[in-house]
């Protein structure tokens, strides 16, 4: 069985901290695909389509016929361990402070042998399931976990490198002001988050649920250079994830409105503001990164759907949301080793979504998807029917997509 | 000596005082907060160019960007539909003559601490009239609630039926354009108007008659406290923007000292 998590300590004030170093991020072209599907949390691998062989590694030629149309498909997750190696000592400047390190053979049900990271948990010569995981370098790699979840299975070393999950973290949610910002600190909070930081910009003006804020109430308005300036300054040490729930969703698309005032607006919420978060917060999370297993690892951040193809009803919305979408996958190589995890959500429960008809996804919804998110280690998530539907078909065409959303 | 040659040696021999009547342009200083489906008056912001670094080594400057209402601000009487169509109503265009204009200080100080939603009235007008003398046409009437010395959500005092501040009443803004004469009207709060003033008729009575009459706004001021009921006299020129319907602008009051 694995060892529970040790409990958060303390920093050695003396100590040089662990530099953030990432395992080896270089991949083929194909092999991308891997990172692709991992940071979706799918288990996929590609299928030749002349001759039904499953391939690994990627590659560009099936290795049975040769045949080059080979798509992602998913497969099946069972396989069985053949063999195992334990790594004491290791030359990889990543791997060789974080021995030991469990890898071996494995023979997937799908076809092809792989080597994979292993779950201490997993028996030798016994069976697994597999996953696609994000490494710190953010590739695509195998990993096999007990057939059966096992006590205190996600605890393991191995498994905090590659997942986020906010036990024990300390998170700042930047938008405290909101339900979806409420809502997110009661998940974390309850899923073992040691501290949730809620921001709160203009507190001069009252708003719902003032009087029962979850977690700890800080000054902070992304709009606002000076504020995210003295937040980073006072709390950046201690931050380990970033919750960006700043949202502002309004109708209308560019002939609809006679002046940018609500565009800007915006901007700053989608745009601008996580930007001024990121180069003020972004350095010091980043330097964090290797702490141990409480680390600072992830940057969240909500993009409307309307970012992959724009609603017209909502068009300058969904320009804005196009505009933070390009930002986070940016933040993914500014940020790395922290993982950026996009949530892409449809039509929410609120009062600018009035005229349209459900389904729409509640604040509680979207918070309990970010925290699976997290504990998997996903990049990109689709919350609610609507963000699932319109992503689906993103990835079927964008292009037929973009004129089927234009209505 | 001349008048104004008399005016400069007592200013410099500290015979008059400068009294700041200015709130600091900061973020986090309340602005006017209207519904949502409204467009809204920016509040104040700061993004630095540099501050002796990389981006210029010796030097240190901002951008700035904010509404024309936004800290202690100047209306123009085009920033009210009432106003619309008069001529010289921008910030551009105003005779610079009536930048600088003598004020009436009107002390209800005690009656704002009592209630939030302190109403002038005509009444209070005259009694004041009675101790400190008629109002003289062309003077600035000052409303001194302290509010000034209230910060964030106190000064704001927004509820859940909107802005809890004291302003004057439909009746009361009309004696001080049509019986007075006066050049406008300044007060501490964030609007010249109270924050309940949406209910009377005409809506927002000081915007709608001051600016109806062509005359002119002061909000969101500070020391009101430090002035005579009458004899300051008040420099309060706003930014010469084209069009402008008002601006922040540094207020300064000149009294004896």
């Amino acid at each position: 069985m694995n060892p529970p998590l040790p409990p958060r300590r303390k920093a050695d004030p003396l100590a040089l901290p662990r530099q953030a170093l990432m395992p080896q991020g270089g991949r083929s072209r194909a092999a991308l695909g891997l990172a692709a599907m991992a940071a979706q949390g799918r288990f996929t691998l590609q299928v030749c389509v002349a001759c039904g062989a499953t391939q690994y590694p990627p590659r560009d030629v099936c290795h049975e016929c040769l045949g080059t149309d080979l798509p992602w498909r998913d497969v099946a997750t069972g396989a069985t361990l053949l063999g195992e190696t334990t790594v004491h000592l290791s030359g990889d400047t990543y791997f060789r402070v974080r021995t030991p390190w469990r890898t071996g053979l494995v023979a997937l049900d799908c076809g092809p042998s792989a080597v994979a990271h292993v779950h201490p948990d997993v028996t030798p010569a016994g069976r697994a399931r597999m996953r696609l995981m994000l490494d710190r370098s953010g590739q695509g790699v195998l990993l096999a976990l007990p057939e059966r979840d096992t006590a205190n299975m996600m605890d393991d070393p191995m498994i905090r490198e590659m997942t986020c999950d906010p036990r024990g973290r300390r998170i700042l949610i930047t938008d405290g002001r909101s339900a979806l910002g409420q809502e997110a600190a009661r998940s974390l909070l309850a899923a073992g988050a040691a501290q949730v930081f809620l921001g709160i910009a203009d507190a001069w003006k009252p708003f719902k649920g003032q009087d029962t804020l979850p977690g700890d109430a800080v000054p902070l308005d992304l709009t606002d250079a000076t504020s995210v300036g003295e937040l980073a300054a006072e709390f950046g040490g201690r931050i380990d994830i970033v919750v960006n729930t700043a949202l502002h969703i309004r109708p209308g698309g560019p002939l609809d409105r006679r002046d940018l005032v609500s565009a800007r607006e915006e901007m700053e919420a989608a745009y601008f503001g996580p930007l001024r978060l990121a180069q003020a917060l972004g350095p010091t999370l980043r330097a964090r990164a290797a702490d141990g297993p409480y680390g600072a690892c992830a940057w969240v951040n909500i993009h409307g759907i309307d970012a992959l193809a724009p609603d017209p009803s909502f068009a300058l919305t969904g320009a804005a949301q196009a505009a933070g979408l390009s930002l986070s996958q940016s933040l993914r190589t500014a940020l790395a080793p922290i993982r950026v995890l996009t949530a892409f959500v449809g039509p929410l429960e609120d009062e600018w979504h009035q005229a349209i008809p459900p389904p729409k996804v509640t604040p509680s919804a979207l918070a309990a998807a970010i925290l699976r998110g997290l504990r998997e280690g996903l990049e990109e998530i689709a919350v609610g029917d609507i963000a699932m539907d319109v992503m689906r078909r993103w990835r079927d065409n964008p292009a037929t997509l973009a004129r089927e959303r234009a209505g | 000596m001349s008048s104004l040659a008399a005016f400069a040696a007592d200013l410099l021999a500290g015979k008059i005082k400068v009294i700041d009547l200015t709130q600091t342009l900061s973020p986090e200083f309340p602005t006017i907060a209207l519904p949502p489906m409204f467009g809204q008056c920016a509040p104040f912001r700061l993004e630095e160019i540099s501050r002796y670094d990389d981006r210029g080594p010796a030097w240190y400057w901002n951008n700035f960007s904010c509404g024309e209402h936004t800290g202690t601000h100047f209306d123009a009487p085009i920033h009210w539909v009432s106003g619309k169509d008069l001529p010289n109503n921008t910030t551009d265009t105003i005779d610079a003559q009536n930048f600088i204009a003598p004020a009436c200080v009107i002390d209800c100080s005690v009656q704002s601490a009592e209630n939030p939603d302190f109403i002038l009235t005509v009444e209070v007008i005259k009694a004041w009239e009675a101790k400190h003398g008629k109002i003289p046409a062309g003077n600035w009437v000052f409303l001194r609630t302290d509010w000034s010395k209230r910060s964030g959500a106190a000064y704001a005092n927004v509820k859940e039926d909107g802005a809890h501040t004291p302003g004057p009443d439909p009746d009361a803004v009309k004696f001080l354009v049509e019986e007075r004469d006066v050049i406008g009207f300044g007060v501490e709060t964030i609007g010249t108007d109270a924050g309940q003033a949406h209910g009377f008729t005409p809506p927002y009575p000081a915007h709608f008659f001051m600016h109806g009459k062509g005359r002119f706004g002061l909000q969101c001021m500070a020391n009101l406290d430090k002035l005579p009921p009458t004899g300051a006299l008040i420099v309060s020129p706003p930014l010469k923007i084209k069009g402008g319907s008002g601006s922040p602008l540094r207020v300064l009051a000149l009294v004896g000292a």
